[in-house]
């Protein structure tokens, strides 16, 4: 059981590297606009015929 | 302005489709020689500027994403003002040699506008991009200043269709985007701690089934270490917010929902922290992280919903004129912003222009139309020495004025100030939110105390944890939480049926009922109005069209269409100075005479006192015929007399006659309200079953207001579209404007119905009911949860598993009876494949 106090903190430190990332994405304006890049995302193509 | 007259049913499948818009093209303008069609000049102008640049494509996703374009006006507009030095400071920031700005955009519909704008980088050399927000209808263009100015790219979206404005909203978008980032960094941080203490307080209580031998003690202790180290960074951090809010309220002397909140995270995490230390007791913070996480999800839909009240603010402000003509020392005129104006300058005003802040006249004389201020749409009269408005419009003459104040405390400021008061006030139900919470916090802090006290008699530790534990299970979550997501769902399932809302408090007041005021024009008939009679001297007739074209009124575009339908040739060659008058007619000189075309009571307020000598016995019979007969009169009065009659008939909309039924069973009372003649008004009420006491033909846009404001105290839905209608739609508790409206109501309504008929209205009551419905069960629940959970506190049977599934429990009840009986029926007529 003593394996816990190894696999804890990881699984924590996990957590707070998922978080992490959440607030760079946040933080980069990521979810600023939830519209447009859609539409975006289907018209950005050149050849769009 | 742009004024959206186009209404998808008057389309038809026989009719020649206009190449830009796709909306009828005239049949007396189908060229059959031409390989395109476009139904009036401004479509052919942006569609020869769009295919000129190879963007052919645009078209192929406007079919493909079935919208609809807004027709295109001619682009006569002049955009130099955008390079002078005072509009770069106030509206363009530079960085690194390149320069950007944001810019509002008027007639953005679909993805094919996306593509479209996003491609102004290869239509014009200079420009590095262009992001488009669909959302907002703002583009941010950045530049290189050395290659092109920003006239030049303002004048190419013009071109393309899009009228440009100085976005007025970036310093408040900026703040709403930063807080709107910290708001959701919080509710991420929360969430993953509420759920990672979930696996820890399922570790714990999987020890605690198996009996206090299954876990050791010091694994026990660390899991609640780790409870109470993650805990304490959920309530300092995402949950510090209930902190500093419950303590400006207490500073104040006042009670909000925050502070039984914080009564309750303060009661578990103090006592949660002192059983980690004495090991023992229970941890509370499991528990407290979820309630936190739930109700900052609360705070976040509401944030979201202010902010879409504020936007439409910023919407009309874009729209307000950005640009004024200052005179220098010199008596040369220099265009300036008009934020960048001081007291003290001197201004010139030509015709028809915006009066851009409170002055003084000093030189000439003009008339001033304060429809924009006031509502009232007669023009007054001004000389040298009068004071007029910001915001206001000239008429004919032009004015020289010394600007006397500015800004904020300029007339039209307080008015925006009012405005924004008005729509960022809270919905009225989470203000009860409030207003519960005083007698809420009284009743657990006594209920609290008594349990204490009760249980202190005889074990002082259980009285402890038995008081704390009511606190925790006790806590307003379904207030704080329930009643947001009700309504963010409520108005997210009416804009995916094209109804937008532009706050929650309007559900509130739709769903009591009250009286309903209908416009009739375009609301109630279709508002495709065709010519039935014309009497009089039919030279008349290229004026009368030429003169209507400029107007978007229902009538206008018939008389403009039927003429074209009659004949084309020897159109009129005069030029006319029209003014669309609001109240009931337009006006228009020449050096040919002056023409007044509009109902009989607005020929005789522009002073028309008798009929022509020509006319006059035919026109006298065949008003009064029409007018028997329910028709529309409209007369057309030369010089001071009238010299022809045209009477017009509108069809009522198919299922109206049901809607007014469906909405008089859900306690309102249909009235009807229009500016045209008792006797067709008369015709729609007979054939609605709406009694004729309640039909008011011939009424002005004062009269509209007086008749708003007849009732105090009950509950007043306007419905309508016009110009005419938005002081009207401003001033009622619910104004509505329909689809086709012009800008200025839409701007001043609550909410917007993008579709056609009555039907939308339907299901916007219909919706109103039942999120009504919905939050009051929901108050009831969580009630009787919350007297269940005292209940057992205070008898001393709950322990923290009980409370940690209890709690998310009674949230998981509320949101699900929300998220299902919000659900209702799903309605297959959203055909618009555009976003708004």
């Amino acid at each position: 059981m003593s394996v816990i106090y190894l696999v804890l903190p990881l699984a924590l430190l996990l957590a707070g590297a998922a978080v992490g990332a959440f607030m760079l994405a946040v933080r980069s304006g990521q979810f600023d606009d939830l519209d447009t890049p859609p539409e975006r995302m289907v018209v950005d193509d050149d050849d769009v015929a | 302005m742009t004024a959206v007259t186009a209404s998808i049913d008057r389309r038809r499948e026989c009719d020649v489709l206009c190449d830009h818009c796709r909306l009828p093209v005239p049949t007396g303008l189908v060229n059959p020689l031409a390989g395109h069609q476009f139904c009036c000049a401004g479509c052919e102008a942006v569609y020869e500027a769009v295919t000129g640049c190879g963007m052919d494509d645009y078209y192929r996703l406007r079919d493909a994403a079935g919208a609809t374009l807004v027709p295109a006006q001619p682009g006569e507009a002049k955009f130099e003002s955008f390079d002078s030095l005072g509009f770069q400071q106030i509206h363009v920031q530079s960085a690194g040699g390149l320069c950007s700005v944001d810019l509002f955009l008027e007639g953005v519909t679909c993805a094919a506008c996306l593509w479209l704008i996003e491609r102004l980088p290869r239509v014009v050399g200079g420009v590095v991009e262009a992001r488009l927000s669909l959302r907002r209808a703002t583009v941010r263009v950045t530049w290189q200043p050395e290659k092109v100015t920003l006239s030049q790219i303002a004048a190419v979206l013009d071109r393309f269709g899009y009228t440009p404005h100085p976005s007025r909203g970036r310093a408040r978008e900026v703040a709403y985007r930063t807080e709107f980032r910290a708001r959701l960094v919080k509710l991420g941080v929360a969430g993953a701690i509420s759920g990672n203490l979930m696996l820890v307080g399922a570790a714990m209580y999987a020890g605690w089934f198996g009996g206090a031998g299954n876990m050791a003690p010091e694994y026990l202790q660390l899991f609640r270490i780790v409870s109470l180290v993650l805990g304490s960074v959920c309530l300092a951090w995402p949950g510090s917010e209930f902190f500093t809010n419950a303590w400006t309220a207490c500073r104040s002397r006042t009670i909000n929902l925050d502070v039984p909140i914080v009564l309750a995270l303060m009661a578990g995490g103090l006592a949660g922290t002192a059983n980690v230390f004495t090991g023992r007791g229970e941890v509370y913070f499991d528990s407290l992280s979820t309630l936190v996480f739930l109700l900052l999800i609360g705070r976040f839909l509401q944030f979201r919903q202010l902010r879409q009240a504020e936007s439409s603010l910023d919407l009309l402000l874009s729209l307000m004129p950005s640009n004024c003509r200052v005179v220098m020392e010199d008596g040369q005129t220099v265009d300036m912003p008009a934020a960048a104006l001081t007291i003290g300058s001197l201004v010139e005003v030509r015709p028809q222009e915006f009066i851009p802040a409170d002055s003084t006249i000093t030189r000439g004389r003009s008339e001033v139309d304060q429809a924009l201020l006031t509502g009232e749409s007669a023009h007054v009269k001004v000389d040298a020495g009068d004071e007029v408005f910001g915001g206001t419009k000239n008429g004919g003459g032009v004015i020289w004025l010394r600007v006397s104040r500015v800004g904020e405390e300029s007339r039209i400021g307080q008015l925006m100030k009012l405005l924004e008061r008005g729509l960022l006030e809270k919905p009225g139900i989470v203000r009860f939110a409030d207003k519960v919470s005083v007698w809420f916090v009284l009743l657990v802090s006594v209920a609290a105390l008594a349990t204490f006290v009760w249980w202190a008699r005889t074990d002082l530790p259980a009285a402890i944890s038995h008081a704390v534990a009511m606190l925790i299970v006790t806590c307003p979550c379904v207030l704080g939480l329930a009643t947001p997501v009700t309504i963010a769902m409520a108005m997210g399932q009416l804009a995916r049926r094209d109804v937008l809302v532009k706050s929650g408090s309007v559900l509130e007041r739709l769903a009591c009922g009250g009286r309903l005021i209908l416009d009739k024009t375009g609301t109630l008939t279709t508002g495709q109005m065709t010519v039935v009679d014309f009497v009089g001297c039919p030279e008349v007739w290229p004026s009368i069209s030429e003169i209507e074209r400029r107007s978007n009124h229902p009538v206008a575009i018939a008389l403009a269409r039927h003429r074209i339908e009659s004949e084309r040739t020897n159109g009129s060659q005069s030029r006319w100075d029209v003014t669309e008058r609001g109240d009931g007619g337009v006006s228009a000189t020449s050096p040919e005479g002056a023409v007044l075309i509009g109902n009989r009571s607005f020929l005789e307020r522009n002073g028309v006192c008798g009929n022509g000598a020509a006319w006059g016995e035919e026109i006298e019979t065949a008003e009064r015929e029409h007018e028997a007969a329910g028709h529309t009169v409209v007369l057309v009065a030369m010089d001071g007399r009238t010299c022809a009659l045209i009477a017009l008939r509108d069809e009522l909309r198919s299922g109206t006659g049901e809607a007014i039924e469906h909405l008089r069973a859900a306690g309102f009372r249909p009235e009807i309200c229009s500016g045209d003649a008792q006797g067709a008004v008369d015709r729609v009420a007979s054939q609605l079953g709406v009694a004729l006491v309640l039909a008011r033909g011939g009424v002005s846009p004062e009269g509209k207001l007086s008749v708003l404001r007849e009732s105090a105290g009950m509950g007043v839905v306007m419905v309508g579209d016009g110009v005419n209608d938005a002081a009207a739609l401003a001033a009622a508790g619910v104004g509505i404007a329909v689809q086709g409206g012009a800008e200025a109501a839409l701007a001043a309504a609550d909410v917007y119905i993008a579709r056609p008929g009555l039907e939308p209205l339907i299901d916007l009551v219909d919706t109103a009911r039942r999120t009504m419905r919905v939050i009051r069960g929901n108050f009831a629940i969580s009630l009787s949860y919350n007297v269940l959970a005292g209940g057992l506190a205070a008898c001393g049977f709950m322990n923290p598993l009980v409370a940690a599934i209890l709690m998310p429990l009674s949230s998981a009840t509320v949101l699900s009876v929300a998220a299902f009986a919000m659900r209702g029926r799903r309605s297959g007529k959203n055909q618009s494949g555009g976003i708004r």
